[in-house]
Formats: C-alpha cells, sequence, structure tokens
C-alpha cells in the first residue's frame, strides 16, 4: 500500500509565540520552526506500517514556503520516500489545504492519507476531514490505533467521554492524536540519506486550486493576561482560602 | 438571518455543549433551529425543543446516524444548508469531527473555537495554543462555526416549546461503520461542566498515587478529575482526563493543579478558570504565574494534609 502523509512546518511547540506590536500577526522571525508534532507522529506511523511490510511506498508532502523542504527532508530521515513541495509564499487556509491535497491524492492515489488531527499554529484541526470530504472517503480522526485488515483498517478514536473503534474501507482518511505513537529521531546516516531523496516541486496553480484566503484576519491580540496572585505559607492558608471561595464549609 | 445547530448527544440526552452553541446562535440573531441525528434519540429531541431560544427541531433518527459517523451525518446536513446561513456546533470530538466535512462539502473556510461574535461580524478565536487571539471575518455565504464550550453561557434547559419535525436522509453512506466504544462511566461530574476540577500531573508517578492522592481530595470537594498530557501519557488515568491544547478546554470556578508544571499546551486548556491553585514543589514552575494561589510543598504530604482539613 501507498501512504501520503501532509506535514506542516510550523513554530516549535517549546517556543512560546509572541504577538507582534501592530497587530497583524505572531512574530516569526528568527523563532525556531519545525514539523507540526502530530505530523511527526503521522509519519511515524506510515514508517511503522512500511517496517511492518504492510506500506509499501510513502510520500510526504508539504504546502508553505520553501523552507517548508526542511520539513519534507525531516520526514524523508525518519523514513518517507519522498517528498512533494507546494511552495506558496503565503500560508493557505485549511479549505485550500485540502483541495491541493486532493488533486495531489487523485494523481498519487494512496491507500491511507494520514495527516495530524490539528497544526498546532492556526489550531484549526479541519483539513483531514475536508480532504476526506473533497475525495468521498472514510475518516477516522483522532486516532490512537490504527490498525490495517485487508481492504479495511481498524482506527480507534479518542472521543469525550473515551475511545471509539471505527471500520473504515480504504481508501481513508486518517487523523493522529498523540498516543498514537512516540516518533523516532532520525539517525545520522539516515539524515544523510535523505539528502539525496527526491523532492518534487510544485505550485498550488499546478494543480488548479485558487488559496486567496476567505477568512479576513483583522488583528491578532495577546489575550488577557494572568496576574500571577499569592503564594501561600501552608495548608491552613489554602484551606482558609478555599473556605473564602465557598469551595468547603 | 437563520442558524443551524448540530445538537452533541449520545441518543439519550442532550450534551451540555449543545446549550452553549445555542447561545452563541441567539447571539448571531434569526431563527434557531437544532438537528438532532441519532438513533432512537427521541428523547434528545424532546429536550432540544425545551430550549428557550430554539425555533425548531429537526429529528433525524436512522440506525446509520446512531454513532454520528461523519460520513453519514455531513451528508444530510448539507442537504440542509440551502435554508440556512449558518452551521454551528459545539467544538466537542463529534462537531470538530463532522463540521468540516460539511464545510468542505459547501466550500465554506469553517471558523474553528470561536470564543466571541462581535458587532461588527468578525469572530475571536484562539490560535497557538490560546498564546494569540485572532479576530476574523468571513467572506463566505454561509458560515461554518464551531463554538467553544467555555466561551458563553449556557441557554436554559426548560421554558421552550419548539416544534420537532421528523426529517430522513441518505442514510447509511457505506463506507465506514462503528465496531466499538470503551466510555468511561463515572459517578463523578463532566470536566468540561465541573466546578470544580483537581488536576494531576506526572509528579503524581503512578495510577494508584492518583487514586490515593487525587481522588479523595476530589471527593471532598465533589470536584471532577483531570491530568496533564504527562499524566495521561504515561497512563496513569485515561485519556479522556487530559486538560490542554489538545485536550480539554475547561474554566471551572476553581482549578487545583497538583504536581504539574504548567507547559503552554496545559495552561491554553485551564487558564480561564476563575481562580487557580497550584500545588508544586518547584518555586520556579510556570504553573505559578497563573495561579491565583501557590502552595510551594511536597504533594505527598500537603495534599493529605489539605484533605484531612477540609
Ligand atoms: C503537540 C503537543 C500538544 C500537547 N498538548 C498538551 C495538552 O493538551 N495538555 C497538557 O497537559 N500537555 C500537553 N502537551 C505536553 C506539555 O508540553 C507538557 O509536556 C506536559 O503538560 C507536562 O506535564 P506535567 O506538568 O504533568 O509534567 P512536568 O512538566 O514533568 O511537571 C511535573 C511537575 O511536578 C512537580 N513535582 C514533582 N514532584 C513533585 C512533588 N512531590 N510535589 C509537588 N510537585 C512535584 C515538578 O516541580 C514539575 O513542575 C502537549 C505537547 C505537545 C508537543
Ligand atoms: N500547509 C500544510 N502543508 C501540509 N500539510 C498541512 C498543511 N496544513 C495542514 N496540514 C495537515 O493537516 C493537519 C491539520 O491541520 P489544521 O486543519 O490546519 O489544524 C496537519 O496536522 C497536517 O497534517
Amino acid at each position: 500500500m501507498k501512504i501520503l502523509v501532509p506535514v506542516k512546518r510550523v513554530i516549535d511547540y517549546n517556543v512560546k509565540p509572541r504577538v507582534k506590536a501592530d497587530q497583524s500577526g505572531v512574530d516569526l522571525a528568527n523563532v525556531k520552526m519545525s514539523m507540526n508534532p502530530f505530523d511527526e507522529i503521522a509519519v511515524e506511523e506510515a514508517v511503522r506500517l512500511k517496517e511492518a511490510g504492510t506500506a509499501a511506498e510513502i510520500v510526504v508532502v508539504s504546502i508553505g514556503e520553501q523552507k517548508a523542504q526542511e520539513t519534507l527532508r525531516t520526514g524523508l530521515a525518519m523514513g518517507a520516500d519522498r517528498g512533494i513541495l507546494v511552495v506558496s509564499e503565503n500560508m493557505p487556509e485549511p479549505l485550500a489545504v485540502a483541495k491541493i491535497l486532493a488533486k495531489i491524492a487523485e494523481e498519487e492515489s494512496p491507500d491511507l492519507v494520514i495527516l495530524g488531527k490539528q497544526a498546532i499554529d492556526d489550531d484549526s484541526n479541519q483539513v483531514g476531514q475536508m480532504l476526506a470530504a473533497l475525495l468521498g472517503w472514510a475518516q477516522g480522526t483522532f486516532a490512537s490505533k490504527v490498525e490495517v485488515a485487508g481492504d479495511k483498517v481498524n482506527v480507534t478514536r479518542e472521543v469525550d467521554g473515551g475511545l471509539e473503534t471505527l471500520a473504515l474501507s480504504t481508501p481513508a482518511i486518517i487523523t493522529t492524536d498523540l498516543r498514537l505513537n512516540e516518533p523516532r529521531y532520525a539517525s545520522l546516516p539516515n539524515i544523510m540519506k535523505a539528502k539525496k531523496k527526491p523532492i518534487d516541486e510544485k505550485t498550488p496553480a499546478d494543480y488548479g486550486v485558487d488559496t486567496a484566503p476567505r477568512l479576513e484576519v483583522v488583528k491578532v491580540t495577546e489575550p488577557p493576561k494572568r496576574q500571577a496572585g499569592e503564594i501561600v505559607p501552608d495548608v491552613d492558608t489554602l484551606v482558609a482560602k478555599l473556605k473564602e471561595l465557598g469551595a468547603v464549609a | 438571518m437563520s442558524t443551524l445547530i448540530l445538537a452533541d448527544h449520545d441518543n439519550q440526552t442532550l450534551g451540555a455543549a449543545t446549550l452553549v452553541a445555542v447561545t452563541a446562535a441567539m447571539k448571531l440573531g434569526g431563527d434557531v433551529h437544532v438537528l438532532v441525528a441519532g438513533s432512537g434519540s427521541g428523547a434528545v429531541a424532546d429536550a432540544a425543543a425545551k430550549v428557550p431560544g430554539v425555533d425548531k427541531v429537526l429529528h433525524a433518527d436512522d440506525a446509520a446516524y446512531a454513532h454520528a459517523l461523519a460520513e453519514n451525518v455531513a451528508p444530510l446536513i448539507d442537504g440542509l444548508m440551502s435554508n440556512y446561513d449558518n452551521l454551528l456546533a459545539p467544538a466537542t470530538t463529534t462537531g470538530k469531527n463532522v463540521l468540516p466535512r460539511v464545510a468542505a462539502r459547501l466550500d465554506v473556510q469553517q471558523i474553528s473555537e470561536i470564543i466571541s461574535i462581535n458587532d461588527d461580524g468578525s469572530f475571536d478565536r484562539p490560535t497557538y495554543a490560546g498564546n494569540a487571539i485572532a479576530t476574523v471575518k468571513s467572506s463566505d455565504a454561509k458560515k461554518v462555526i464551531t463554538v467553544r464550550g467555555t466561551a458563553f453561557e449556557k441557554a436554559e434547559t426548560e421554558g421552550g416549546s419548539a416544534a420537532i419535525e421528523a426529517i430522513s436522509g441518505a442514510g447509511d453512506s457505506g463506507t465506514s461503520s462503528f465496531v466499538s466504544s470503551e466510555i468511561a462511566e463515572s459517578e463523578r461530574p463532566e470536566l468540561t461542566s465541573a466546578g470544580i476540577i483537581v488536576s494531576g500531573g506526572r509528579a503524581l508517578q503512578s495510577g494508584e498515587n492518583f487514586e490515593k492522592y487525587i481522588e479523595p481530595l476530589a471527593d471532598k470537594l465533589g470536584a471532577a478529575v483531570g491530568a496533564s498530557r504527562a499524566a495521561v501519557d504515561a497512563g496513569y488515568v485515561p485519556n479522556d482526563y487530559q486538560v490542554g491544547q489538545t485536550g480539554k478546554i475547561v474554566a471551572p470556578e476553581i482549578y487545583i493543579a497538583i504536581g504539574i508544571s504548567g507547559a503552554i499546551q496545559h495552561l491554553a486548556g485551564m487558564k480561564d478558570s476563575k481562580t487557580i491553585i497550584a500545588i508544586n514543589k518547584d518555586e520556579d514552575a510556570p504553573i505559578f504565574s497563573v495561579a491565583d494561589y501557590g502552595l510551594v510543598a511536597d504533594l505527598y504530604e500537603a495534599v493529605p494534609e489539605l484533605t484531612g482539613k477540609i
């Protein structure tokens, strides 16, 4: 089977984002960027399916600025076979990303597309579901377990009350949750090997997708700051505070 | 103006998050209709009809809708959307799963997890784990929106008398099927609607310690139990306990964080709590920068003492 894994280049999850003074967005100049953590989990899952002999080929795709090539290289170093970079200086919205991915899926005919459940910059949680809609495929979102069984894939999903397992006909869309797996670090030899793996370069126009935004960002502001309160000296003071708050009689 | 809300439910009770979406829909103005898609879900439709502010309930009762499979529910909804300007759902796992599938079918860029509706027609939504609030305006003809559960008051549950109209859709798409579920049964209040939450982190070291230290305190306070991702990952508690950017978003009256450092991903899920109390042995733990009351102490001593004294 063939697996497509879309990976997004985002602010590193350890960096505290700073809102720009002119309220135009978040300052990304000189900020460490990495692969979206959920997408690392998606790549890892694909690589494990390949190591298990279930998958034959893994294609990673990233849409974004030229530097998203680094993100693709990370995926290739983890074990993907080749990459597709769709260069767009402005980051397209989830719907446009899904439209580009749908065209790529039509060309590549993967059996599975494994995406992250959400990008940690826009926190949209949309692309996988939208892609499934555009392709008319089944979707297993927020996956914490994936089992391929013949032409079906069983996906255990993290839902509000606990867990739910669905059986999906393939081709299918899966989006990853945090507990699906623990992504590996690429070894140095694999990083070297990844440099030689092919990356195809495209543009949204090659796929006939209009990336004009549908949402106008009026402004981006900092949330109201919480004031740090007081350090209480002992448990008795804490009990007194809980009484004041009416939490205990 | 008219708005359709996708109700969140388990075929028996109307999920409280739906009441938040009703309030948001009323803010948008115009007619508010609620879609209950389920199986054997009559009680849910009845409950939705009693919510003041709801003008009509559309009830699609079919085995194909029993588990809210997106493949089946999305076509049902977009078949209805020619009559509506807006589609809303609470940002529960069901809302998050189904709505983008509808949005793409309608060629609409969804607006996820709004926290406010502004007079100029724009919406506020948190991004970057809540570190940046984006105010956005949509140019799409229809709006598809998920609503954050902590952001609006809940509508009342009694007093309304909306008509219930039975409808049907295409039913089973045949591409996916339900296999099983493990839904945790708990006597405790639900995390997203609890007045008090006691949360534990990695410092608890085991599931047994959660039972020994966190649960008795929660019992005494009538509180729900939450956790950091580190505690969930380590298997101390089930996944649905996770509070944070990628877990549950909560805003109780009192949130007590025990042995949790306060990573931005955790703060994203609880920093709108009214009062935050933190117990941590490291006085430099970031959790103290958002806590109203902090106690620098070893939890293994402080928590039993606290539980004993209340
Ligand atoms: C994509 C992504 C999404 C994430 N989403 C979430 C999320 O939704 N929710 C979430 O919580 N995390 C999330 N995380 C993880 C987050 O980054 C942190 O790793 C996690 O929150 C840390 O959990 P913790 O505070 O329990 O553990 P730690 O950071 O290890 O903190 C443990 C704390 O316990 C204190 N301690 C130790 N022993 C004692 C003692 N005896 N008494 C008192 N205090 C003690 C320590 O001083 C320390 O502050 C996410 C991470 C990523 C990459
Ligand atoms: N620009 C992009 N390039 C490649 N994949 C993307 C891009 N944007 C989103 N994705 C994929 O879609 C998932 C969900 O993103 P979102 O809906 O934006 O939260 C991510 O985890 C990625 O797998």
